[in-house]
């Protein structure tokens, strides 16, 4: 979220569309109808399904599963046909006048530079012409046709409210109503917010989706406003936490990367990451990069890592594909090259594509281990379960550990909300039986590994045995001492560069900004986001200080946000180019006139003079930005793609196939299907009365929701001849499930290209452990593909059968 | 009740019993409540109070668990009732059908609560104690690692990863847990590493 | 005890874990079932209300949740039969349950999705309690509150039947009949019901039945305002007005909203015992009550249906012969 839970009381108007607030974020969805009650707030919402949220909704309108892009499109067409755009942001605060090589184009579907062979792009033609200052060339009349804002107009041309109907099955008086208003918060008064989840994302092409939305808030000028941004609700608790930490193939702690075989030493990785400002004046704020990664490398290697060994770089392993995410672990252990998994409080068998591949690649590994609070599927792979979990156990040689770990009652520590707020929370009940906390089971696996390497010798052991591990307890860290190292401390007296007589920060102090980091190995830091979370004052996500002055939901001492205790991301587009707030009513930050005041920390110096820094201060052009330059691999703008398994061709370009630059195993494009086989559109999302597969081991929560169950229309139901309550089977290309079927109106069939297409609901809370009913999760049904950037699986769009069933295997 | 009672004498002695009350009502007699009028007695009197988060949405509402016992002075503490923080900004002391039955999740019959292990081909499980379990873990890393470490590439740059084990991070877990988890998975050269921000 | 509990003004506050004297209990009786001459309490609590705004209702069930889990109820498992409503009715082991209703309007050509959270809604002329036989099993107190005290039901099920909205419900577990009792142990505390204190969008709200009523008005106009000309606020005056108030967007049909009753009453029988046949009406109903408890007896239906009611007129026909 660039924006905060409590701060949607602001808006004017809410589009949800690709998540559905209310169900899965209920007490978050608290804040629209907050606005909606107090200050006259509407709801908008796009979705295949009528939602709960839509329930609650000022205007609903359908769309077809895997549309959006048309849908966001066609919006910005009609915005910008309409003159529903906020001029003075888009020409100060967006690259709409920045001039793009000649040589970038698009035409049927595809942008310049695609590579069919090896489905992918290549992206020199995505830049912008660069002038001899070896800065970005701009028009700010914008009258140049190579200038972002033209290109944009030409390429959005073609999704008039006609192709938007035929692509989307979204009716056009609905569409456009919707479009109108949306187009009032094109107003410096007027502020949309857009709250969206994994129904944009879980697509092949879900990044650019978001993309769509992202670049209709520039135009109308809603980031960095109370009220507006570009909020995703992200699904788990701490999954922004672990995000923000770097728990992923690729990255390091504070969103910094990994280095690629490409990068063989610091010198050429540091040289791939050069910020440099793409205009005059602007901060640019990653060409601090080095300050935080040799801060990294201190905190993970201590004295280990020194100037003369290049800050320990060669201790990080190096990737040579982009990254080695799950469906690609998947992938190679379906293909036996995978030998030890580990799964710390996460069920991949019932939340991955194409399950029967994920049986087939648990059962070629050599050891399993699950650390989990409940009893998982995963952990239970190999067990018999009738139909449930078709397996025979006799024939998985995998061994398995289950261990049992504590959870949110029994730990300590913080969680990163949505919001990016950092809540430090206590524990209050003892673990049941054996189970232990995951810092004690993670340590003990460690240092006896440790302990083999130093007894053994063995691999390269110099980055385990020189480990940073200053810890009190060598056995169990504890979370204290964790948090106060991804803060950060002085490792020496930290002199001023101004006056080396002074000592700004003395050396063991804790950091209070990530502004004292230094690239000279005199700093630590395991997360530079987080400095300022545990400083020389204390906790600070444990402040709970609930005052907010001038009513602007910000509660800025209330736990700690990062960067910075930031509440609200790009701030300083919540004034105008003098630094005056668009929305007097509305004020976040202002100019004094020699500094940034408001109810804000500003996201700019706080005497960085307004007109001169641009707000966008982590870009390198100090703008936001419609056209992505080269930061997605599937193109600057985004353009309409079917899903990989559709009903319908692709309008632009019946050649396509999902999005072309998609990655994609043979293996499981051979088992995607056309609309001739299986011609219902399947889609899975979460239901209010669960989460994920967590609840069905709690008895009131399976009480609420007991069964397994899909959704279908009315004239789908009459066309199979289905009954409500009767048992279903519901199959794709790569598997089955049995269900109970919910009949309802809340689904409606649709036209798209002339065809009548049907949506079947699947949700995704079943499965064959816990009190509630056995049944299954659509991922059974699920095509093996991610997004082209950040490989999200494509469950929001894929093609199944529906028949009714006598006597199937549910009760 | 006396299940051998017989019907009709049943009949005769209740029937008398709710007619008498019935001319008690009419005010042709005093009828007496048996059990005097009283509300359930309050069940968090006396209960030791902790802040803590749901475990389940980035809401991230906040909530006050009350026990039995005080783990902060060192005592066995059981988990008694889980109620929105009403001083919480976010959700007020809201919660949703999931935050509003979190006790379920902490108590549930189905969680995990002794390490067990599943030997190759078998139908069972068998407990196992954590040091056993630590060692087997352990001496796996070790050997697996040994033996499929990539220290060079095919272009003899230093590349230093292990791609045949794979780590799958919590997703509700502390950030204290995740920044350890990082420091021993990536210190391992462990590459196919990935969380659940995906799904 | 450090003192004695305020009045509740609010759901959302936190409870307490200090011992406090409640401040709600058997003085507060204004009525109990069959005991005519209660004395008059010695103070009057202010009104109560629950107020359930229909359209910021979300259905998530967090009502229904909060409320098992505070009562410590243990609804069933059950199976999906084609609906969302899970439990599938309102049970001794859930004392709320979320009715969904899928609505083709008319008049406007949308869709609608009208949820409504169902349970007791604690009327100023309980019927429940006046039909109740058993005495001071049903207490009406001073601030509105309906409850049970179940060591006093026979099981009878009268109270089904005197309810117009059909809530209350036996228990197979212990013969006896639960339904919500809008907290009152938390309300004797100072606290609101758990359902209120956890609704996320806080269409369940919960105050003195003079400010439900004002904030109720207040969103009937911003109702108003979005075009639902009909909204209104549901405090039916055939029961004497209730202490759980609904605001709905069509408040000129309530029925629409999973058969809530248009102008509820309490029932016709209920009624009659009060007229000139009392005597006899009430000799009537002891008996059903006592075949009633038979059947529960026997294991058979908790409830009283049509049924039961004529064979216990069979059985007061019977004995009058007998007696004869």
């Amino acid at each position: 979220m660039t924006n905060a839970w409590t701060d949607i009381k602001n808006t004017d108007l809410a589009i949800v569309m690709g998540g559905n607030a209310a169900e899965a974020h209920p007490c978050g969805f608290k804040w629209v109808t907050e606005a909606k009650a107090n200050r006259g707030a509407k709801l908008i919402v796009v979705d295949p399904r009528f939602t709960r949220t839509a329930a609650v909704a000022d205007y609903y309108a359908p769309i077809r599963p895997g549309s959006d892009i048309a849908f966001l499109l066609g919006v910005i067409r009609w915005c910008i046909a309409n003159d529903k755009v906020q001029w003075e942001y888009v020409r100060n605060y967006t690259n709409a006048t920045f001039l793009v090589r000649e040589d970038y184009g698009w035409a049927d579907g595809l942008f310049t530079g695609y590579d069919e062979e090896a489905r992918r792009y290549d992206m020199t033609s995505w830049e912008y012409q660069i002038g001899e200052d070896g800065f970005a060339r701009v028009d700010p009349a914008m009258t140049d046709p190579r200038c972002v804002w033209n290109l944009l107009k030409a390429h959005v041309e073609v999704y008039t409210p006609d192709f938007v109907e035929t692509v989307c099955g979204t009716p056009k008086d609905r569409f456009l109503k919707i479009c109108e208003m949306i187009g009032t918060c094109a107003a410096p008064d007027r502020v949309m917010t857009s709250l969206y989840a994994l129904g944009w994302a879980q697509h092949s092409k879900g990044a650019q989706n978001i993309r769509g939305m992202a670049m209709l808030q520039l135009i109308l000028g809603n980031v960095g406003l109370r009220g507006g941004g570009i909020n995703a609700l992200r699904g788990h608790s701490n999954i922004q936490g672990l995000t923000d930490i770097g728990l992923m193939s690729n990255l390091i702690p504070g969103y910094m990367n990994l280095p690629r075989d490409s990068e063989p030493d610091f010198a050429t990785y540091m040289a791939s990451r050069a910020f440099r400002p793409l205009r005059p004046g602007q901060t640019s704020y990653w060409q601090n990069y080095r300050k935080f990664f040799v801060s990294f490398q201190k905190a993970m290697w201590g004295g280990a890592a020194t100037a003369e060994n290049d800050w320990a770089f060669d201790y990080l392993p190096k990737l040579d594909i982009p990254s080695y995410d799950i469906l690609k672990m998947f992938d190679m252990m379906a293909k036996g090259e995978v030998n030890l998994y580990f799964c710390q409080g996460f069920n991949p068998l019932m939340s991955f594509p194409n399950r029967a591949k994920l049986t087939e690649g648990l059962s070629k590994l050599k050891l399993l281990v699950v650390m989990d609070p409940l009893q998982t599927e995963t952990a239970h792979f190999w067990e018999n379960h009738g139909a449930f979990n078709d397996v025979d156990p006799a024939a998985i040689q995998t061994e398995v550990l289950e261990l049992p770990t504590t959870c949110f009652a029994e730990d300590e520590g913080a969680l990163v909300n949505s919001g990016r707020w950092l809540q430090w929370h206590w524990p209050a009940a003892t673990p049941p039986g054996a189970a232990r906390g995951d810092v004690w089971i993670m340590s003990s696996i460690f240092r006896r590994v440790r302990a083999l390497y130093e007894a053994e010798g063995g691999a390269f052991p110099d980055p385990i045995l020189k480990l940073s591990w200053d810890y009190a307890d060598a056995s169990e860290p504890t979370p204290e001492e964790l948090a106060k190292e991804m803060n950060g401390r002085a490792l020496t007296d930290l002199a001023d560069p101004a006056d080396a007589t002074q000592i700004l920060l003395a050396a063991g102090r804790q950091l209070q900004t990530f502004g004292q980091l230094r690239d000279d190995g005199s700093t630590m830091c395991g997360c530079w986001i987080f400095s300022g979370s545990w400083t020389e004052d204390g906790n600070m996500m444990a402040r709970r200080d609930n005052s907010d002055p001038g009513d602007a939901g910000m509660f800025l001492n209330w736990s700690f946000a990062w960067p910075m205790n930031r509440r609200i991301l790009y701030n300083r587009a919540s004034a105008d180019l003098a630094g005056k707030p668009w929305d007097p009513a509305r004020k976040l930050i202002e100019w004094d006139g020699a500094k940034w005041t408001g109810y804000d920390v500003p996201d700019i110096g706080v005497t960085a003079k307004p007109g001169e820094v641009m707000p966008f201060i982590m870009t390198n052009e100090g703008v936001g930005k419609l056209f992505s330059r080269k930061g997605m691999v599937d193109g600057p703008f985004p353009t309409h793609m079917e899903p990989f398994e559709s009903p319908v061709e692709n309008l632009l370009n019946p050649a396509l196939r999902g999005n072309p630059a998609a990655r994609v195993f043979p293996e499981d494009l051979a088992q995607m299907a056309t609309g001739d086989e299986f011609p219902y559109v399947g889609t899975s999302y979460r239901l209010t009365e669960h989460f994920h597969t967590w609840t069905k081991h709690n008895l009131v929560n399976a009480a609420l929701q007991p069964e397994f169950f899909v959704e279908i229309s009315e004239q789908l139901a009459a066309e199979k001849g289905i009954r409500g309550g009767q048992q279903v089977r519901v199959w794709s290309k790569r598997g089955e499930v049995w269900a109970k079927a919910v009949v309802t109106k809340r689904i409606k069939p649709m036209i798209c290209a002339g065809k009548t297409v049907h949506v079947v609901g699947i949700p995704l809370h079943w499965g064959f452990t816990g009190v509630a009913r056995k049944g299954w999760g659509p991922n059974s049904l699920t095509p093996f593909v991610g997004d082209a950037n950040i490989q999200t699986p494509e469950f929001k769009a894929f093609l199944v059968n529906i028949e009714p069933v006598e006597g199937g295997p549910l009760a | 009740m006396n299940k051998g009672l017989s019907r009709r004498s049943f009949l005769r002695l209740a029937g008398a019993g709710v007619a008498g009350t019935s001319l008690g009502a009419l005010g042709f007699g005093a009828a007496e409540a048996a059990e005097v009028a009283h509300v359930r007695a309050f069940r968090l009197t006396a209960t030791t109070e902790t802040r803590n988060t749901c475990t389940y949405c980035s809401v991230a509402c906040g909530i006050i668990l009350y026990a039995k016992g005080d783990l902060k002075a060192g005592e066995t503490a059981e988990l008694l009732h889980v109620e929105g923080d009403a001083d919480h900004p976010t959700n007020r002391g809201t919660l949703c059908p999931k935050g509003a039955a979190l006790k379920d999740f902490a108590l549930s019959p189905t969680r995990a609560v002794k390490p067990r292990y599943r030997a190759p081909g078998g139908a069972d499980w068998q407990d196992i104690t954590w040091d056993a379990a630590f060692d087997k873990i352990a001496r796996a890393i070790k050997d697996d690692r040994d033996q499929n470490f990539i220290a060079r590439n095919d272009q003899g740059v230093t590349v230093n990863r292990w791609l045949s084990t794979g780590f799958l991070a919590a997703s509700g877990t502390t950030n204290e847990s995740a920044w350890l988890t990082y420091k021993t998975v990536r210190a391992l050269g462990i590459v196919g590493f990935d969380n659940q921000a995906r799904v | 005890m450090t003192g004695r509990a305020p009045e509740p003004v609010t759901a959302a506050a936190n409870p307490p874990v200090e011992p406090l004297e409640a401040n709600l209990g058997a003085r507060d009786v204004v009525r109990a079932s069959a005991m005519p001459n209660l004395p008059a309490p010695d103070r009057s609590l202010t009104e109560v209300a629950k107020l359930i705004d229909v359209s910021k209702c979300i259905g998530c069930k967090a009502c229904q949740s909060a409320c098992a889990e505070w009562n410590e109820t243990h609804p069933e498992i059950g199976v999906n039969t084609g609906v969302y409503e899970n439990p599938p009715d309102l049970s001794a082991e859930m004392f709320t349950l979320m009715r969904f209703t899928e609505y083709d309007n008319p008049d406007t050509g949308n869709f609608e999705w009208l949820i409504r959270k169902d349970g007791c809604m604690h009327c100023a002329e309980p019927g429940c309690l006046a039909a109740c036989p058993a005495p001071g099993a049903i207490v009406k107190y001073s601030n509105g509150i309906v409850d049970f005290i179940h060591e006093n039901c026979i099981g009878c099920g009268y109270c089904i039947i005197g309810c117009p909205f059909d809530v209350p419900r036996i228990s197979p577990r212990d013969n006896r009949s639960y339904k919500c009792t809008l907290c009152s142990d938390r309300v004797a505390m100072g606290q609101g019901p758990a359902c209120a204190k956890s609704c996320p969008t806080q269409a369940i709200v919960f105050g003195t039945k003079a400010a439900m009523i004002e904030h109720a008005n207040d969103r009937i106009a911003d109702l108003k305002s979005r075009g639902y000309a009909n909204a209104g606020v549901y405090d039916p005056p055939g029961v004497g007005g209730t202490h759980v108030i609904y605001v709905l967007h069509h408040a000129d049909q309530p029925s629409l909203y999973a058969g809530l009753p248009d102008d509820p009453q309490v029932a016709a029988t209920v009624s009659a015992w009060k007229g000139a046949n009392k005597t006899i009406g009430l000799a009537a109903m002891g008996l059903a009550a006592a075949g009633a408890v038979l059947h529960g007896l026997f294991g058979r239906a908790n409830r009283v249906s049509a049924e039961d009611e004529v064979e216990a007129q069979a059985l007061v026909d019977r004995e009058r012969e007998g007696d004869a």
